[in-house]
């Protein structure tokens, strides 16, 4: 070993004995790969949360029933080594025997496509209107379908980019929901004790042994059928939280059962910190990188549900859009093996799902302290 | 051991009263009761009833008395195993969940076993070979088999049967047995069945169950123990059985306690979609129609089942490990 290298050892050692907790973390996360792959894929599926009209080639809602079942159309970047999109044209044949409109996709006729360009209106954040898309054809009077049509002919893909939106918001809010309730209830159990704990503990039991999914669906056959698109999203994640906040409720009351005792909320106290100030200030963020592994982990969890109670008819309902809507349309087997690419969303459910998981994992393991 | 029992039976009771009460409050909160949605339905056939008839009815279900009354009538029926009438099929209640929670509880049951099955071998295999090629394919099958809902799963295997082997993997008999009476031949039949939504059922856990198992396995593994053993000669397959991998399961059967759980509500989902004879659908049609005691008797159902595999696996625990049974 060189004198050199020696001092970057030195100096590796200075960084690491300076550098904050979050750094720390931050450092271990960085080593694990998949997990930062998957947070890149999810920055990027919550860039189409908040503009997911951008992403959209054609308006989610519009119907067209002599388009219905139309097969993917690829996307190729290059024609004749030339760089200059476009998708194949679709070529519809009405079959005898069935009389059913049977599409096939036609790689000879080319509808060029661009990127950038314009199409139905929409407003950013509901502010300014932009006619700005991410990809749409060259002549405006085509349609094209990325990802395929439904049976009412919609466009899979616009409706995957607001559905997107639906189901990534969903996850996040019950489990922001989840996280308020667990740490305060939890919080609370923890620190004051007593018969308060002891009720919190009981209701957390309570809470833990009901069978999640049939409560679920019952609360939700519960709600009013007037209440609007954005009521009822609300209702469902709250209905969702319900039950979430028990585990971390759990984790952080053992968390302030085993600080209470330390020095230097003692030392907190005696210095005359209010009960509030002790419990943010000094205990809380101590183990907040836990909770946010935690609740990280949550998430997919809360997606996996909110789609399966969709899906089931009793989560999100039409004309709002969410993955569980979307699949809904994959119910009937027929149908299925008529337009097998209806199964996409669920695809799509699959691989957020692995994202938040890898990510919930590599944070895990970056936040505990004593892992190497 | 046997007072510890007692007082979780003695618990019992009370956790299914505030249950019926939660589930009462739940069922009865949609506008309407079940009269008038019935009302709806007959109208729309072209029936119609007179509204002294609807009146009687009314008071002959004590529709017309405030909730807590209500209430307790239900639970004095149910006390004496009345669970009321559908309205929709126009028979008793406990008739219609009497015919299908045997199989409920023996996909749950069969999904369970075979879950444990899977997940124990797959489990040691993957912590007696880390980082094998074994080991990776495991772990790339775990985190698929965790993302992966259900309700998808079982469409993937229906499309995949229906389309490509032109089989239909729905329901749970061949025509020929549908209606026939119980025999071997219905039994293998039914068996031939089950496998397949008992396993869509049951990946997510297998997944779940296997990681835990391996975790396990191998923080065992490295203790002193095992390297003794190991210099003194013994054969690596019956040391790994023997000691770390009978350590290593205490934890799964912790696991227990919200796995059975879990597989008595997922399969209202696996059912729906595989159209299988089961509880779910049932409950799911009668939250629909505004069943509401029809309803209210399958969630009553299903907290009990819950309550009992919690249950089932505290008193596991405490069989398998002694520290819990002195404490409690």
């Amino acid at each position: 070993m060189t004198a050199a290298d020696i001092a970057v050892g030195k100096e590796a050692e200075d960084r690491i004995a300076v550098a904050s907790n979050w750094k720390l973390v931050w450092w271990r996360f960085r080593r694990h790969h998949l997990a930062m792959a998957s947070a890149v894929l999810l920055i990027f599926m919550y860039t189409i949360v908040l503009v997911p009209d951008f992403f959209s080639t054609q308006d989610p809602e519009r119907t067209d029933a002599r388009q219905a079942f139309i097969p993917v159309q690829t996307v190729h970047l290059f024609d004749d080594g030339a760089l200059s999109p476009w998708v194949p044209a679709i070529a519809g044949k009405r079959n005898p025997t069935t009389l059913r409109m049977e599409w096939t996709t036609d790689p000879k006729k080319k509808v060029p496509i661009t990127f950038f360009g314009t199409g139905y209106k929409w407003k950013v954040f509901g502010l300014f209107e932009t006619n700005r898309h991410l990809i749409v054809p060259v002549d405006p009077n085509q349609r094209i379908f990325l990802l395929g049509s439904d049976r009412l002919g919609r466009d899979q893909w616009s409706r995957i980019m607001h559905g997107t939106q639906t189901s990534m918001t969903v996850g996040l809010v019950a489990v922001a929901l989840s996280v308020i309730l667990g740490v305060v209830l939890g919080g609370i159990s923890g620190y004051v004790g007593g018969k308060t704990d002891s009720f919190i503990q009981r209701l957390i039991e309570l809470l833990q042994s009901v069978p999640t999914i049939p409560i679920w669906l019952a609360l939700s056959a519960a709600l009013p059928r007037d209440w609007t698109p954005t009521q009822i999203f609300f209702a469902i994640t709250v209905i969702l939280s319900l039950v979430g906040w028990t585990t971390l409720g759990r984790e952080v009351r053992g968390r302030f059962l085993a600080l209470r005792e330390e020095d230097f909320v003692l030392a907190a106290r005696l210095a005359g910190c209010s009960r509030m100030r002790i419990i943010l200030r000094h205990m809380v963020p101590t183990f907040l990188s836990h909770i946010i592994a935690t609740s990280s982990l949550a998430i997919p969890v809360m997606i996996i549900n909110e789609t399966s109670l969709s899906f089931l008819g009793l989560g999100i309902r039409p004309p709002a859009i969410s993955w569980g809507v979307l699949l809904q349309e994959a119910q009937n087997i027929q149908t299925l093996a008529l337009a097998p690419w209806l199964l996409i969303p669920g695809l799509v459910v699959i691989v957020a799902v692995l994202a938040f998981n890898l990510v919930g994992d590599g944070l895990r393991d970056a936040a505990d302290p004593y892992s190497h | 051991m046997t007072r510890y029992i007692l007082q979780r039976l003695a618990l019992l009771p009370l956790l299914m009263v505030i249950y019926s009460f939660v589930i009462f409050v739940i069922i009865q909160a949609p506008p309407g009761d079940f009269l008038t949605a019935y009302v709806a339905t007959l109208a729309s056939s072209g029936s119609s009833i007179s509204q002294e008839q609807i009146e009687a009815w009314r008071a002959q279900y004590g529709l017309d008395q405030p909730m807590i009354v209500q209430y307790w009538l239900w639970v004095k029926h149910l006390a004496h195993g009345n669970f009321g009438l559908s309205l929709e099929y126009q028979r008793p209640n406990a008739e219609l969940i009497g015919e299908q929670i045997g199989l409920t509880l023996a996909l749950a049951l069969f999904s369970f076993f075979l879950t444990w099955a899977i997940a124990i071998p797959a489990g040691i295999y993957s912590a007696t070979h880390p980082r094998s090629i074994g080991d990776h394919i495991l772990t790339v099958v775990n985190y698929v088999g965790v993302a992966t809902p259900n309700f998808m799963l079982a469409l993937i295997l229906m499309w995949v049967a229906f389309a490509y082997f032109d089989v239909s993997v729905t329901g749970l008999y061949s025509p020929e047995y549908a209606d026939a009476p119980w025999s071997w031949g219905k039994f293998l039949d039914l068996m031939a069945h089950l496998w397949l939504p008992a396993l869509v059922l049951g990946i997510a856990g297998t997944a779940r169950l296997s990681r835990i198992m391996r975790a396990n396995l191998l923080d065992e593994l490295n203790k002193p123990y095992v390297v003794t053993a190991r210099a003194k000669g013994m054969k690596e397959w019956r040391l790994v059985l023997r000691y770390p991998v009978r350590l290593a399961f205490n934890p799964l059967i912790s696991t227990i306690g919200w796995y059975l759980p879990m597989l008595f509500s997922g399969s209202l989902i696996v059912a729906t979609v595989m159209n299988l004879p089961n509880i779910g659908p049932l409950l799911l049609r009668a939250l629909v129609n505004q069943d509401m005691y029809l309803a209210g008797g399958i969630l009553l159902i299903y907290s009990f089942l819950t309550i009992v595999g919690t249950l089932l696996s505290d008193v596991l625990l405490a069989l398998v490990d002694p520290r819990i049974r002195v404490e409690g």
